[in-house]
Parts: C-alpha cells; sequence; structure tokens
C-alpha cells in the first residue's frame, strides 16, 4: 500500500514538474525561436536591395518572407517587428503576420495583420493599450506609412468581416486604405479576438 | 519509481548522481524538443486569427 502510494505521488510530481516546464516553454522558450527569426528578418530587410516597384512590395511575395516592418510608439520606442507573409502557424512563429490577398501597406483597401498575444515573443500582448490617434507605423524598403489607430473592438474568432477590404462591410469596393491588427482575446484564450483599427494617415519616401 | 531506479543503477552513489543529472537532462531535451512542439499545436491558448 505505502509502495503504491509513494508511486502515486511520485509520478503526480512528476506530472507538476512537466506542465510547469510546458508553461515555462509556451511563455519564454517559444520567445527565443521568434527572436532568433525576427534578428535574420530585420537584417534582410534592412539589407536587401529594393524589389519594389513603385513603392510596393512585388506581388506574390513568398510566404514566410519579411515584408515590412512595423513599429508602435505608445508600445515603446524599441518596439519593432519584421513583418512576415501569410498567417499560418510556421508564419505567425516568426513574427506578425499579413494576411494573403489582403491590401499591401499603404495601399487602398485592409492591411490586415495577426499576431500572437502570449507565446512566440507575444508580439501583440500590449495592442489593447492602443487609444485612438495612436500610430502604427509601417516601414517598407522605399516607403513609410503611417496609420493612426480608429478603435479597439473585441469580436467572436468567426467574424470575417474584420479582414473584408472595407471592414464591417463584406463586399463594399474599398475607396480608403485602412489597416487592422488581429490578436487573441482575453490573454491565454482562443475564445474571442482582439481588433484594432486604423486609418492611413500619411505615406512618404523613406530618408537613405 | 525513483527509488526502484535508484537501486537498478549500477556504480558507487557517485557514478549513480550522474547518471541520474544524465537521464534528468535528457528527458528535459526530449520534453522540449520534441514532445512540447509537437503538444503546442493542440493547445488553444493563442490562435490569432479569424475564420468562417
Amino acid at each position: 500500500m505505502r509502495v503504491v502510494l509513494r508511486t502515486i505521488g511520485e509520478v503526480s510530481v512528476t506530472l507538476g514538474a512537466i506542465l510547469l516546464l510546458f508553461c515555462v516553454y509556451l511563455l519564454w522558450g517559444t520567445g527565443s525561436y521568434t527572436a532568433r527569426q525576427q534578428q535574420v528578418l530585420q537584417r534582410i530587410l534592412s539589407e536587401e536591395p529594393p524589389v519594389e516597384v513603385a513603392g510596393k512590395p512585388r506581388a506574390g511575395l513568398g510566404l514566410g518572407n519579411a515584408l515590412a516592418l512595423l513599429r508602435i510608439p505608445r508600445l515603446g520606442g524599441d518596439y519593432r517587428y519584421a513583418l512576415v507573409e501569410g498567417v499560418g502557424f510556421e508564419e505567425l512563429r516568426r513574427g506578425p503576420g499579413h494576411y494573403p490577398g489582403t491590401a499591401m501597406p499603404g495601399e487602398i483597401g485592409n492591411f490586415v495583420l495577426s499576431g500572437h498575444r502570449t507565446t512566440y515573443s507575444a508580439p501583440f500582448n500590449r495592442i489593447d493599450e492602443l487609444v485612438r490617434g495612436d500610430e502604427i507605423i509601417v516601414e517598407t524598403r522605399r516607403r513609410t506609412y503611417t496609420y493612426e489607430v480608429d478603435r479597439v473592438v473585441v469580436v467572436d474568432p468567426a467574424d470575417l468581416g474584420v479582414v473584408a477590404p472595407v471592414p464591417g462591410l463584406p463586399g463594399r469596393d474599398p475607396s480608403t486604405a485602412v489597416i487592422t491588427l488581429i490578436t487573441c482575446h482575453p490573454e491565454y484564450s482562443a475564445a474571442q479576438r482582439l481588433i484594432v483599427f486604423g486609418r492611413l494617415v500619411r505615406g512618404e519616401e523613406r530618408q537613405a | 519509481m525513483y527509488g526502484w531506479l535508484w537501486r537498478r543503477l549500477p556504480g558507487t552513489p557517485a557514478i549513480r548522481t550522474a547518471t541520474c543529472v544524465l537521464l534528468a537532462a535528457l528527458t528535459v531535451a526530449g520534453l522540449w524538443f520534441v514532445a512540447f512542439p509537437w503538444l503546442e499545436t493542440w493547445i488553444a491558448i493563442d490562435h490569432v486569427t479569424v475564420h468562417g
């Protein structure tokens, strides 16, 4: 009897330790992967010769490739993430991802980004702190686009309207350039999505 | 469980301790690099896309 009880105790303590280790992996271990990937992506963005035509990244950018640099001054002067093309599991491990098929930076339509809230460096962890008028800056190799936050909302995960060219009005033709950031909500849950809407206020040539 | 393992290991206590540390390290590495990345895809704590 004592042997059985002791074994149950040892197994329980071991499973508890493994569970704790898994939490460490999710919250910290995954971030080290993203940090390494971001180093590479940001170097590619700063070094590679422009491959854009008329200030826009080339069409058909491959999944997982660096697209532009994202800066959000409200979240700190050193807040910068290389955006990648695609929102699959592999792409989002590398950094915030751009929904393929939605508008490119600065383009008329909806420039849609998804990013992790709690794992993989949690790039979008604090986007709930954004308020109306905050700047979201997207730097492609040639141009800097500045968007301003309009509103922050929480929606159902099935609400596809947020990725429409005119958010909330699927099927409508867009006439303005807007940005949409998507992450999960609440933290550590997949029950809802936190959405930040913004609109383009200016686009300018980057100083070389 | 651990008592049984300890009795089965050969050598002096020092060698047994070293073996235990090695086994623990291998276990952690296996979890970290193989089991956790697999398990993670099944855990929905950070899904960030919308889908119909």
